[in-house]
Formats: C-alpha cells, sequence, structure tokens
C-alpha cells in the first residue's frame, strides 16, 4: 500500500535546503541556481494549493466547527453564549432527548448487528463458492456486485412499492405460496420495519463484502492449499483452518465499513420511512435524530443546533475510536502474516 | 478445481438463487415501467400485454426527469474534474518532490478518508449561506469535490511514487518545464489511477442524496436522487409513472456498469481490497 515507504524516486527540487531525515542512497546532485529554484518553490505551490485549500474550507474547518459548536448555546442558526458542556448534559438527561438518543442508538447497534449476521455472512458464503471457480463464476460475479451502483433512492422507493401491503408483489407471492397469514405491512408495522429496512440495505449492499472476501480467498497462496490436501484434508478443514486465518484482514475491513455503514445510516429510512424514522419511531437512527435536530421537524419543530452538534460529536467519537482500533489491528495482523 | 457432482450442483443451485434474487426486482421493475397501473396490480410478474412508452414520456417531461437529469451530470462532472485535476497536480507534488512537510501534508489529506463529512453539515450550511451559495450546484461541486480530494490524493500519490526515478530528470535534462513533465511525460502514465479515482467517486456522487437534501431548494436545481422524492410525493399513486422513473433512473448507471464492470468492481472496492 502505498504511504509506507518512499521510493528514491522523489525529484531534486526543492530537496537540497531540506536535511533528509535518514541518509539517502540518491546521489547528491548539483544545487540549481538559485532563481531555479525560486521558480520550483513556486510550482510546488501551484500544485498544492488548490487541493489543500478546497480540503482545509469544505472539510476541516467544518468538522473542526462542529466540534466548537456543541459547546455553545444556540437560537435557530443563531450562535449565543459559551455553555460547556451543557449541550450533553441536556443530551443525555433530559425529555425527549436522552430518549429520543437511546432509542436511535439502540437501532444503529441492531442495524450494524442484523447486517454483520445476514449481509456479510451471506457474502462469506457466496465468496467461498465463487472461489472454487465454478461455471459462470464471472457472471455471477458482475450481477451480485450490480445493486451496489444503484441509488438508494431508486432502492428504497423500489422495495416501498413491492412491500405495500396491499398491492405489492411481497404479500401477493406470500399468499400465492400459501403462506397468506404471513403477508403483513412490513415496513408500516413497528414489530418489522427496521429489520425490513435492513434487509433492503442487505440486498444492495452484498456485492461488495462478496467481492471483498473473494478477493481476500484468492489471495491464498495455492501451495497452502496444495500442502493441506496432500496431507489429507477436506474442503472444510482448508477453509476452516487455512482460508479463515488469511482472511482476518479482509473480516477486519468490512467489520470496520459495516460499522461505519450501519452508524452514517440516513438515506434509506429517510427516503422510506420519512425524516421522523417512522412509524412511531421504530426505524429512528442517529443520523435522522442528527438531521432532525440540525435543521428541524415538519411535525414537531423540535431544533437544537447545539444538541445536534453534540450528537455530531459522540458521532465522530465513536468512529474515530472504531476505526483506529481497527487500523492498529489490520497493522499487526499484517506482521503477524508477513 | 474439485468436488463431485451433487456439490457442483448445490453451489450452482445457491449462486442462482442469489442472483434471481439480484435481478428479478430489477426485472419486475423494469417490465412494470411499460405497463398501465391497473395492469401492474392485476398481473404484476407477466410481460405487458402492450409494450407502452408513454409513461417514460410523462415522466422525462412532466415529472421534469430530463431537468434533473441534466442537473446531476453537470454537477458530478464538474465535482469529477475539480478531484481529478486537483488531486493529480496535489498527488504528484506529494509522490514526486521532496519538501519539508510533505509527510504532514500527505497524512493530512489522508484524514479525510476516515472523518465523514456529514458530521460537519450545519458548520457547512451556515459556510455556504455565508458565501451566498446556498441554493446553488456550487454548493454541491465544491462539497463534493473537497470531500473526493482525499482520495485522489490517496490512490495517485502512491501511483506517482511508484514511476521510475529516472523520468523527470531526464524530461529536465531534455529542457521541459515543469508543467509539460507533469502534464506530457507524468499525467499519462497514471491514466489507470485516473479511472479508478474517477468510478470511485463516481457513484457515491451521481447517487448522492444528502447534501442536495440540505443544499438545495429550487425544483430547477434539484438532481436526480432529490428529484425523484418530490416525484413520488406527487405521484404516489400512479405507479406505471413511478416504476417508469425508478427505470429512467437506474439505466444510465447499470449501462455504464455493464460497459465497464471490471473498472466498476476495482473501482468501487479501492481501499477495501489490496493490489
Amino acid at each position: 500500500m502505498p504511504g509506507s515507504n518512499r521510493s528514491a524516486g522523489d525529484s531534486a527540487a526543492g530537496r537540497a535546503e531540506v536535511a533528509p531525515p535518514a541518509p539517502r542512497s540518491t546521489p547528491s546532485r548539483r544545487r540549481p541556481p538559485l532563481s531555479l529554484r525560486a521558480t520550483r518553490r513556486l510550482w510546488l505551490i501551484v500544485f498544492l494549493a488548490p487541493a489543500t485549500a478546497l480540503f482545509a474550507i469544505f472539510v476541516t474547518y467544518p468538522i473542526l466547527s462542529a466540534l466548537a459548536f456543541s459547546l455553545y448555546a444556540w437560537e435557530g442558526i443563531g450562535r449565543r453564549g459559551f455553555v460547556g458542556l451543557a449541550n450533553f448534559a441536556r443530551l443525555f438527561a433530559t425529555f425527549p432527548y436522552s430518549q429520543l438518543l437511546g432509542n436511535a442508538f439502540w437501532h444503529n447497534v441492531l442495524v450494524f448487528g442484523v447486517t454483520m449476521v445476514v449481509q456479510n455472512g451471506a457474502a462469506l458464503a457466496l465468496a467461498l463458492l465463487l472461489a472454487r471457480s465454478p461455471r459462470g463464476a464471472k457472471i455471477y460475479r458482475v450481477i451480485f456486485f450490480l445493486p451496489v451502483t444503484l441509488s438508494l433512492v431508486i432502492v428504497g422507493f423500489l422495495w416501498a412499492l413491492f412491500l405495500n401491503p396491499v398491492f405489492g408483489i411481497v404479500n401477493r407471492l406470500l399468499a400465492g405460496a400459501g403462506l397468506g397469514a404471513w403477508a403483513r405491512p412490513w415496513l408500516g408495522d413497528p414489530a418489522t420495519a427496521l429489520l425490513t429496512l435492513t434487509l433492503i440495505n442487505a440486498w444492495r449492499w452484498l456485492g461488495f463484502p462478496t467481492i471483498v472476501f473473494l478477493a481476500g480467498i484468492n489471495a491464498v497462496p495455492e501451495e497452502y492449499l496444495e500442502a493441506g490436501r496432500i496431507d489429507g484434508a477436506t474442503e472444510w478443514q482448508l477453509t476452516r483452518h487455512v482460508i479463515f486465518p488469511l482472511l482476518a484482514p479482509a473480516v477486519t475491513i468490512i467489520v470496520l465499513l459495516t460499522f461505519i455503514g450501519s452508524f452514517n445510516w440516513f438515506e434509506l429510512p429517510y427516503v422510506v420511512q420519512g425524516v421522523s424514522g417512522g412509524p412511531n419511531r421504530s426505524t429512528d437512527v442517529l443520523s435522522l435524530f442528527f438531521y432532525r435536530l440540525a435543521f428541524g421537524e415538519v411535525d414537531t419543530g423540535l431544533q437544537d443546533i447545539g444538541i445536534g452538534s453534540a450528537i455530531a460529536v459522540l458521532m465522530f467519537l465513536v468512529l474515530v475510536t472504531v476505526s483506529a482500533l481497527a487500523a492498529v489491528l489490520l497493522r499487526r495482523r499484517e506482521v503477524e502474516l508477513a | 478445481m474439485t468436488g463431485r457432482w451433487p456439490g457442483k450442483l448445490a453451489t450452482q443451485a445457491v449462486l442462482l438463487a442469489n442472483a434471481v434474487l439480484v435481478l428479478a426486482p430489477m426485472v419486475i421493475m423494469a417490465l412494470s415501467a411499460f405497463k398501465s397501473t391497473r395492469e401492474i396490480f392485476q398481473n404484476p410478474f407477466g410481460l405487458p400485454v402492450v409494450w407502452r412508452l408513454e409513461n417514460f414520456s410523462r415522466v422525462w417531461v412532466e415529472a421534469r426527469f430530463a431537468l434533473y437529469f441534466r442537473n446531476s451530470v453537470v454537477v458530478t462532472l464538474a465535482s469529477l474534474l475539480i478531484i481529478l485535476v486537483f488531486g493529480a497536480m496535489a498527488g504528484y507534488a506529494l509522490g514526486r518532490v521532496r519538501f519539508a512537510g510533505n509527510d504532514a501534508l500527505y497524512l493530512y489529506f489522508l484524514s479525510g478518508l476516515m472523518l465523514p463529512i456529514r458530521l460537519g453539515i450545519i458548520p457547512l450550511f451556515i459556510l455556504m449561506r455565508n458565501l451566498r451559495l446556498l441554493d446553488t450546484p456550487w454548493a454541491l461541486i465544491l462539497t463534493y469535490a473537497a470531500s473526493g480530494l482525499p482520495s485522489a490524493v490517496f490512490i495517485l500519490t502512491g501511483f506517482f511514487r511508484a514511476l521510475p526515478a529516472d523520468l523527470d530528470s531526464a524530461a529536465r535534462i531534455d529542457g521541459a518545464g515543469e508543467w509539460l513533465i507533469f502534464r506530457g511525460v507524468m499525467l499519462p502514465l497514471v491514466r489507470p489511477a485516473l479511472v479508478i479515482v474517477a468510478i470511485y467517486n463516481l457513484i457515491p456522487i451521481w447517487n448522492d442524496f444528502f447534501f442536495p437534501l440540505v443544499f438545495i431548494q429550487s425544483d430547477r436545481l434539484k438532481t436526480l436522487p432529490l428529484g425523484m422524492t418530490a416525484f413520488f410525493g406527487q405521484y404516489y399513486t400512479d405507479w406505471a409513472l413511478l416504476f417508469a422513473g425508478l427505470t429512467l433512473a437506474a439505466v444510465p448507471v447499470i449501462a455504464l456498469y455493464v460497459l465497464l464492470s471490471q473498472h466498476f468492481i476495482r473501482g468501487l472496492t479501492a481501499g477495501a481490497v489490496k493490489g
């Protein structure tokens, strides 16, 4: 992966005045005349300034400001006095914020758990099958990945039509299969809405972990498997004791991406169930709660940028902690395997 | 490889079942787009009795999909152009030029890969308002470009670094200027990386719903995902039109995917898959 070791291919420009951190193998070159060095420095600025400025203004500044915003009182979009951690205290301890926070957070946890088991479990199984190079493996790969390219707005609306309690094809298929008693308003019943939405999400994403696992399995050296076969290992033993341990980095990445995706879940619940996470807050998640606090809600008019920013800070801290943890895990495993 | 025929059969059965699970909803969507609403309710799975195209023309004109498409194309292409040009310039400087702060700047860009810009949406909204960019395409273009740059810098810096060391000195001896070395010598050599960066960013930008939702008010500026929500609210009983709208919105991405599926799979999993 780029970034770890730098090739000796750096150009000579601008190097002369910088003390190299370590002895370099490149032969020392004649120092260019001053005017040339100044020109090169100017070029360096021309090359770096646009990207750096854009990134600083429209990414770094907003994220850092969000941290600061959580420490102030707000009236609408106007900032009032500094209040320290009062927004966090209100978020955790006062009605209705603490109830809504707990409810939404629990839903994010459920989405993560169900996605891990159903989506990523199925993806691993599919990847193991595809890795045996069955007939049509290439076509299957392309088909499985197709929904990943579709907009979640399309996916959400499409399944909302299919799951319509009266006219949707899902309940009609159940009735046709003699399971008419199972038919229900899947998205309209608080008992099933979140699970249904999570499964729609899994339908859209399934191809992604499948491809990542497949790449991981294909990277297992063929000699390891050959050696195992010569020793009389069964396919399952090879999978369990050779492929799984070597798949650890791919699994770590998928767990991390699933976590980030689950805790930033927004489009699908918003498009299908609305900004309030209906029915009866059964599909409310942190991003929806955050969005309502930031930009207001139609039914309650609840808007509080201070508390909204406090949620953003909490989500930020959780994501950074988990990402850092995953990075450490990944690196350690890579060292073990090296 | 190995395995006797019952095993192979079971494998095919599972893979085929999943392929049907993926494709059937899309096929039913596309077929429904040619039916009347009454026919969708009465005969949801069969072929249309008459293949009617008027659903599509109504969506295109009456439901303003032509406009939403144009907006999406403009915003996506402008964002990609900025990401590729600025990202390649920065990647070139970071990957080929030794200067104080090189590593720090590289890591600074990398931090953007981890931090979701959405968490900064409130300050970003206020910033766009103060810059008088709310309800303009520029609010979207600048946000997408800025949040796409870390991936571009990450991928392109790696590619530039991997180019042979003597390349630029040889060009310099031939008297080429800095811009010519970058544009004429280096950039053509990292073209595969540019494709990866373009696809990695193309799909999330084209499909994005969140930032238009926050930044765009006027119907004439809505991109396709946001326009579709307005469309669904307005025509929610007209299922023929809804399916035609969904189909029309899905066709460009699916067509591009069918043409370039290997690039798409590689590009969209870049970062999660090594090599």
